[in-house]
């Protein structure tokens, strides 16, 4: 199922003109800049697809740094968020993409802080829901819908059981999951979405766990 | 969600005694874990942002960024203040609203993706000029959402609901459907009369191109949400007086993704076809590529 509720199909409240271009794009910024854990100072933007071919008349781009800036997908302030990151020192620069990519609207995200860098690919896929399909070239998937943990760890045995136990403990329901590897034993990323919000005390102890290098956390929930 | 069909989502309410609105609420508290209350909170916020775009799309200055569109929902009704319109009034405000809502869109307004932006005139024009009409309670229009909700996310997870997927018929197509079968549950109709509201809008706009002069969500798509609010009425009208939808409505759905799949990219909101590659369109996309790099964005 690629769309999971209600609200994937009346909402999400939104700044115009497009669902796709503009809030879907919102939260593909959003998603990329919690995964780098804090504002990017430099940021590379490519377009593919239709987001490459009409991502000014959509405003696409206003919505991404949008997104950077860590606003809602309802928030007036998106119409102006090119001219506020500007001030804001933010460097940033949009590419016409070529080539194979995985959805229609697809955007790659590269951010940089003088000490943190990230890449992320995803796509929107109507009506505001987005698909995120790769974190610093390891190929996973998720879907920005709930609560979401980003942990990059390295590849040992039972390392799903520490981390499953931890969140049993809490008490938390995970929804879905997904592992990838550069190679066995080597650096592996794990995705998980849970059904209630994450706490970061929950961030910290899971980054205490022996072979877990970095954990991020991706909350897109709307608040209301 | 217990049902991933039209048909599955008819028996689920014909086994339950419910209307798909309830079967929705229900599922959608099972789905998040939350209270119905909440969830039906939530689309009660929804409905006062529609209605508030409603508004503002009839009162205020509704030119978009691009100066291509805006105030033609106030043009429809002093046009109708003066004479008699061909739809009757109460369509003619129908299509009225839903171009209000859409027009808000247009110049960076809030409005709620029903089921997306581009198609985010309809369900709205539909709803709040029915409530006036036939002075239904909040309540009455929130529970029409989840019904209409309930489609949707058959429509889309069986199809498409993008119009850079599935072209124009996946956003336009998918809201008038879920509008005219909404509409059929509010004047008390059955759940199964409902989905045929369903497949007899959704047959009147297979093949609809996506195809916006600048890649702007403004032309053909603000006029595309009146119109298709006007559609809606027609088809919850044939609906209720008993016509059925033939062919059923899961296989109008999956007509859908196969036009839609076959539907070249350049038709699917792009803007490297169709309306946008008129000369007229093709002129007007140089001008806003002027307009913006004057402005050095």
């Amino acid at each position: 199922m690629r769309f999971k509720d209600v609200f994937s199909i009346i909402g999400p409240a939104m700044i115009g003109p497009s669902s796709s271009h503009t809030a879907g794009a919102v939260r593909l910024g959003r998603t990329a800049r919690q995964i780098l854990g804090e504002t990017p100072q430099k940021a590379a933007i490519t377009f593919y697809g239709s987001f490459a071919e009409t991502y000014q008349g959509h405003g696409t781009d206003y919505a991404i740094i949008g997104g950077l800036l860590d606003y809602e997908t309802y928030d007036q302030q998106v119409a102006s968020s090119m001219e506020t990151a500007r001030e804001s020192g933010m460097e940033f620069t949009f590419i016409q993409g070529k080539g194979l990519y995985a959805h229609p609207n697809t955007v790659q995200l590269e951010l940089f802080t003088e000490t943190n860098q990230v890449k992320v690919i995803g796509s929107s896929i109507g009506g505001g829901t987005i698909e995120v399909n790769h974190i610093d070239d390891f190929d996973i998937r998720f879907s920005g819908s709930y609560p979401t943990l980003i942990i990059y760890h390295q590849d040992r045995p039972g390392m799903i059981v520490e981390l499953s136990q931890m969140l049993l403990r809490e008490n938390m329901n995970i929804g879905y999951m997904d592992v990838d590897r550069k190679g066995r034993s080597g650096e592996a990323l794990t995705v998980i979405e849970v059904d209630s919000s994450i706490s970061k005390s929950l961030i910290i102890e899971i980054g205490s766990i022996s072979g877990v290098r970095k954990v991020k956390r991706v909350d897109l929930t709307e608040v209301h | 969600m217990k049902f991933s069909t039209l048909a599955q989502l008819t028996e689920l309410c014909e086994e339950r005694q419910l209307r798909i609105s309830e079967v929705m609420l229900e599922e959608q508290a099972a789905e998040t874990g939350r209270s119905a209350q909440h969830e039906f909170q939530k689309m009660h916020e929804y409905y006062q942002i529609m209605k508030q775009a409603v508004e503002k799309g009839l009162t205020e200055d509704t030119t978009s960024r691009s100066g291509l569109t805006g105030k033609d929902a106030q043009r429809v009704m002093s046009y109708l203040s003066e004479q008699e319109s061909c739809l009757g009034v109460e369509a003619c405000e129908t299509m009225a609203y839903a171009l209000a809502v859409s027009e808000v869109n247009a110049s960076m307004g809030r409005i709620i993706a029903t089921p997306t932006a581009g198609s985010c005139g309809i369900i709205p024009g539909v709803f709040v000029r029915s409530q006036q009409r036939f002075q239904w309670s909040d309540e009455h229009m929130v529970m029409g959402l989840f019904s209409a909700g309930a489609i949707g996310f058959v429509i889309a997870n069986n199809s498409f609901i993008s119009g850079a997927e599935g072209g124009c018929q996946a956003e336009v197509g998918s809201a008038i459907a879920m509008a005219a079968g909404a509409m059929v549950e509010l004047r008390g109709g059955t759940p199964a009369q409902a989905i045929h509201a369903v497949g007899l809008a959704l047959k009147n706009s297979l093949g609809l191109i996506c195809d916006p002069v600048g890649g702007l969500v403004e032309i053909p798509c603000i006029v595309r949400n009146g119109f298709g609010a006007v559609t809606a009425l027609a088809a919850a009208d044939m609906a209720l007086a008993g016509v059925r939808s033939v062919i059923p409505s899961d296989e109008v759905v999956h007509v859908m993704l196969e036009v839609g799949s076959a539907m070249p990219e350049k038709h699917r909101e792009t803007a490297k076809g169709g309306l946008a590659q008129t000369p007229t369109g093709k002129k007007i996309m140089d001008q806003l590529h002027q307009q913006r790099n004057g402005r050095k964005i």
